[in-house]
């Protein structure tokens, strides 16, 4: 293709020159039976030897300036109609003779990787590089955001009502991503819990990501944690998620979370959750205890409104464990906590 | 068909032009309501050639911009080509040459693809490929010569325009006198529209699977007894494989359209009883694969793609996005007949009605029962004993027999329905020795591996000879690849010297998809080829859903056929667990390759084929 060449002529010169030079548009067949016709009549078509038809040389054109001459449509035999006028039921086609299929298929190795562009020099370098730029980004490189409430919910126990939120934000591509993930808890009066996680987060497999970071307790005592953990979709279609955490004080906890959906019908959804946390080591000032801390289920009936829209409501149990039991009671704290829920699973 | 019956549809019967005209001029007053839609897409469509053609010749300018367009009453916003949804009609003729200047009045960039013309690689429109796009406020004139006939047509290759409705037809008339012989004809335009933005349809995808399908299974299912069995759904559960995702964007938030009117607009083609119809299909939908039928008439397929084909008489036919189907119709009653254009997850329906005179309407079948992904859908049926990929094409055990034990001999679309509950990995002994494992990279290890690869089909079967799914067993006759065979000698028909396969793959969960592993943004090597070359490719599916794949600037030939008479297609659809074999005479240029789900393209579902002369030849 020629650089210099005006647009408006390329065609046409790459049409004369492709002509003369196409290996296609002489292109001799081996010895052959070549028909006369070009066309399938019913006889040929019945024809055991149809299928071994080669193209005839005269069914190409070589001297029309015709770019695609490798393509064109042979021209019509004489009768138009011959292959439309008795046409044979589809059904006897695998009869008729040899299926493409049964060609032998050559062993010829693959031109190298090509690797520049065929129109750069019609176009310029420059503007086919950043078309190139933005065919790649709208081709598997776009970045996406989601902002989900997992949960957002009045509590309610004995009276005393209360709040919680555990909403998850990320922004990214399929392998990298940066979440943020924020969750506490709190009544009218104040803030009980609130922590914020911000993580980077890679694709480890088809359903699991490893994600790292930082998190910080606003409530109820300021504290900085390292943590690293995973997400992951598993088999019966359990998610789940987990984490350790490494405070600045050098504690070690850990929390494991799954939930699932049963889906009474396309939406009413029945989310079973189950959350647990465990410590490394006695930490007395946040009555937590060495081994399992905590375990919490909860049950939330939610209607799908819209996917991305779905008010539920439930029940939620929580229990202090072990060693954190003994801490709490110690104190003159309640060791189960049973609330019954109002809230709005929401994603945008 | 039978002789008799098919020498009938081949009639041809003379039309009285003057009663016609006369008919036409009658019903001017109420088409001029759709006078802002071409006069073929108009509510009432004589189909009459002198209402068809809007733009012809060899001079036609389009503009690309901002309209709101009206579907079933409701308002809402259109990318547009000249103000309609579809855009004009393009009639031009074999042999002329064509100028086409396209201004783009949109404030982000555009383009224009001709889909399936063979037209030189820097007139394709493939913006980053072919040419560099057409910026905002500026026009690009596209110049190629016509040198084919049929159904084609055209649409925006740049980020997600298409499915704001930047599409339109193109017919080709041929030099020479047609072989499908008809008195009268439609173009009918299916396609898919959304209030909800195209990137917001995205998004919603990568942010949770299967966000829009409202027809999974339930417990309320399982309890009357719908759907799978509770040890089916375990084993689907266990692989983290939901049989229910057959389309993944659904009527949910989908209107599906006939020449840009919704259902209840219910778009008209007019007909005189007796008359040859032709209806030149085309589905220029972004991600719906729709299933089409006239219940009460034979549909006569006389071309695919725009290629001619022996004519085969079915009573449905599935078409995939981008791929174009001809029909001849002969109805002889004086009644309307519904055109039925069902999603294939069944989420939905586009209607349009034909009718001998306008404001007749016919029943509108219900939806039919949304169908379930089997484990062949995986490539994982036992009850085929198929073969693991690299056999031949011949591949008989899979020719429509998908899950025919009980009758081998039914024809596609005819199977008895498959009992409930049989849907399971029973019989492993037939497949000792087999890796079965859904994740194996010796299955294809030209698969780069990693988080965006979901699953590898152990042994994928070519399903050319079966229906798409859902139409198994619909109890009358159904279209399939098997039954194209060219009406008009192939221009090339040498053995192929080399085979290339292509795993299509993806993460349905992360909704990431690609060529053997990669999404194009990843940077993969472009597939490679000498001009000239035959080249055998066969599309293996690693996933489990439809993925019609389209190829720029070629015909290519599925083998199934007699040597010479291969059927040409320019997009094919790949069934789950499936395979596609054809071949291919690679011509010069930089090509793109992709799914034409939009959303699967633009998820990464895309490549180039690269073809160029050997060192010494001159271009």
């Amino acid at each position: 293709m020629k650089a210099a060449a005006p647009l408006a002529i390329v065609p046409a010169v790459l049409s004369v020159v492709a002509v003369a030079q196409d290996p296609h548009a002489g292109h001799k067949p081996p010895p052959s039976t070549a028909p006369t016709q070009t066309q399938p009549s019913p006889e040929t078509s019945k024809d055991a030897h149809a299928g071994h038809e080669q193209p005839s040389p005269a069914s190409t054109s070589p001297s029309e300036p015709d770019p695609h001459a490798g393509h064109r449509t042979p021209p019509p035999a004489p009768d138009p109609h011959a292959g439309h006028a008795m046409p044979k039921p589809a059904d006897d086609t695998g009869s008729e003779g040899q299926t493409a299929a049964s060609l032998p298929v050559g062993a010829s190795a693959p031109p190298g990787v090509i690797k520049d562009s065929a129109v750069d020099t019609i176009y310029g370098t420059s503007s086919m590089a950043r078309a190139r730029d933005v065919l790649s980004d709208e081709h598997g490189g776009s970045l996406v955001s989601k902002v989900m409430t997992n949960i957002l919910e009045f509590t309610t126990a004995s009276g005393e009502e209360g709040y919680r939120w555990d909403i998850e934000g990320w922004y990214g591509g399929d392998l990298h991503r940066f979440v943020v993930k924020t969750e506490g808890e709190g009544d009218g009066d104040e803030v009980d819990a609130a922590e914020v996680q911000a993580l980077y987060s890679r694709a480890l497999g088809r359903y699991t990501d490893l994600q790292a970071g930082v998190r910080y307790d606003f409530e109820p005592d300021g504290l900085a944690y390292a943590t690293v953990g995973v997400e992951s979709l598993l088999p019966y279609w359990f998610d789940v998620e987990g984490a350790i955490y490494l405070s600045e004080q050098g504690d070690a906890f850990a929390r494991l979370e799954g939930s699932y959906d049963v889906r009474f019908t396309q939406r009413l959804i029945l989310q079973p959750r189950l959350e647990l946390t465990l410590s490394a080591q006695d930490v007395p000032e946040s009555d937590t205890g060495s081994g399992f801390s905590s375990a919490e289920v909860g049950l939330r009936l939610r209607y799908d409104i819209r996917r991305e829209f779905a008010p539920y409501l439930g029940v939620n149990f929580e229990k202090s464990l072990g060693r954190t039991a003994d801490l709490v009671r110690a104190s003159g704290g309640e060791v189960d906590d049973t609330t019954i829920v109002l809230g709005l699973r929401a994603w945008f | 068909m039978k002789t008799d019956e098919a020498q009938s549809a081949h009639r041809i019967i003379k039309m009285d032009r003057r009663t016609l005209l006369k008919r036409a001029a009658v019903l001017g007053g109420g088409a001029a309501l759709g006078a802002l839609l071409p006069p073929w897409a108009q509510s009432v469509a004589q189909g009459m050639p002198s209402t068809m053609p809007t733009l012809s010749g060899e001079d036609i300018k389009l503009i690309i911009g901002h309209t709101p367009i009206t579907i079933d009453g409701k308002t809402s916003h259109a990318v547009t080509i000249n103000g309609t949804v579809p855009g004009p009609l393009l009639r031009l003729k074999e042999g002329q040459r064509v100028k086409i200047s396209v201004t783009n009045n949109l404030n982000e960039e555009s383009s224009i693809h001709w889909h399936g013309l063979l037209v030189p690689t820097h007139m394709d429109g493939v913006p980053g490929v072919s040419f560099p796009g057409i910026p905002p406020g500026e026009t690009f004139v596209y110049e190629f010569p016509v040198v084919q006939s049929g159904t084609y047509w055209y649409h925006s290759h740049s980020g997600l325009q298409e499915a704001e409705g930047h599409y339109a037809p193109i017919v080709i008339d041929p030099a020479d006198a047609d072989p499908v012989k008809s008195d009268r004809e439609h173009v009918i335009v299916l396609a898919d529209h959304s209030e909800m933005h195209p990137h917001l349809i995205f998004k919603r995808m990568k942010q949770q699977g299967g966000v829009f399908n409202y027809q999974r299974q339930t417990i309320a299912g399982l309890l009357t007894g719908d759907d799978q069995t509770f040890a089916e759904r375990a084993e689907w559960a266990k692989m983290l494989m939901d049989p229910t995702d057959i389309s993944d964007v659904t009527g949910a938030v989908m209107t599906f359209l006939v020449n840009g009117h919704g259902p209840k607009d219910n778009w008209t083609a007019l007909f005189n009883p007796g008359e040859r119809v032709r209806l030149r299909f085309v589905n220029a939908a972004a991600q719906m694969i729709f299933n089409v039928r006239l219940p009460g008439l034979k549909l006569t397929v006389v071309a695919a793609d725009g290629q001619n084909v022996r004519p085969i008489e079915v009573d449905e036919f599935q078409i995939g996005n981008a791929e174009t189907y001809d029909i001849l119709i002969q109805p002889t009653d004086d009644r309307a007949y519904t055109i039925v254009s069902e999603a294939v997850d069944r989420s939905g329906m586009g209607r349009a009605t034909l009718a001998p005179r306008p404001g007749m309407t016919a029943d509108v079948p219900p939806l039919r029962d949304r169908p379930l992904a089997t484990m062949r859908d995986m490539g994982m049926d036992m009850s085929s004993h198929g073969k693991p990929s690299g056999d031949s094409g011949m591949d008989h055990s899979s020719m429509g027999h998908s899950n025919m034990q009980h009758s081998p001999a039914a024809a596609p679309g005819m199977a008895p329905p498959r009992p409930r509950g049989s849907d399971v990995m029973a019989d492993m002994s037939a497949m000792e020795g087999m890796d079965m494992s859904m994740l194996n990279p010796r299955n294809a290890p030209q698969i780069k591996m990693g988080p965006n690869v979901q699953m590898i089909t152990p042994m994928p079967v070519d399903r050319t000879g079966e229906p798409g799914q859902g139409l198994e067993s619909v109890g009358h006759r159904v279209l399939v690849y098997k039954d194209l065979v060219a009406l008009e000698r192939n221009p090339d028909s040498r053995a192929p010297s080399r085979a290339l396969e292509i795993r299509l793959t993806g993460n349905m969960e992360r909704f990431s998809w690609g060529f053997d592993g990669w999404k194009f943004s990843e940077g993969p090597l472009p597939y490679s080829f000498r001009h000239g070359e035959r080249v055998r490719v066969t599309l293996v599916n690693d996933t489990m859903m439809t993925h019609p794949i389209h190829l720029h600037g070629h015909f290519f030939e599925l083998v199934h056929a007699p040597i010479g008479y291969l059927p040409r297609k320019h997009t094919v659809s790949v069934l789950p667990g499936g395979k596609v074999t054809f071949d291919l005479t690679a011509e010069e240029g930089d090509w793109a390759f992709h799914c034409h789900m939009l959303y699967h393209m633009h998820g990464g579902m895309f490549q180039v084929f690269k073809v160029r002369r050997s060192e010494g030849e001159v271009s």
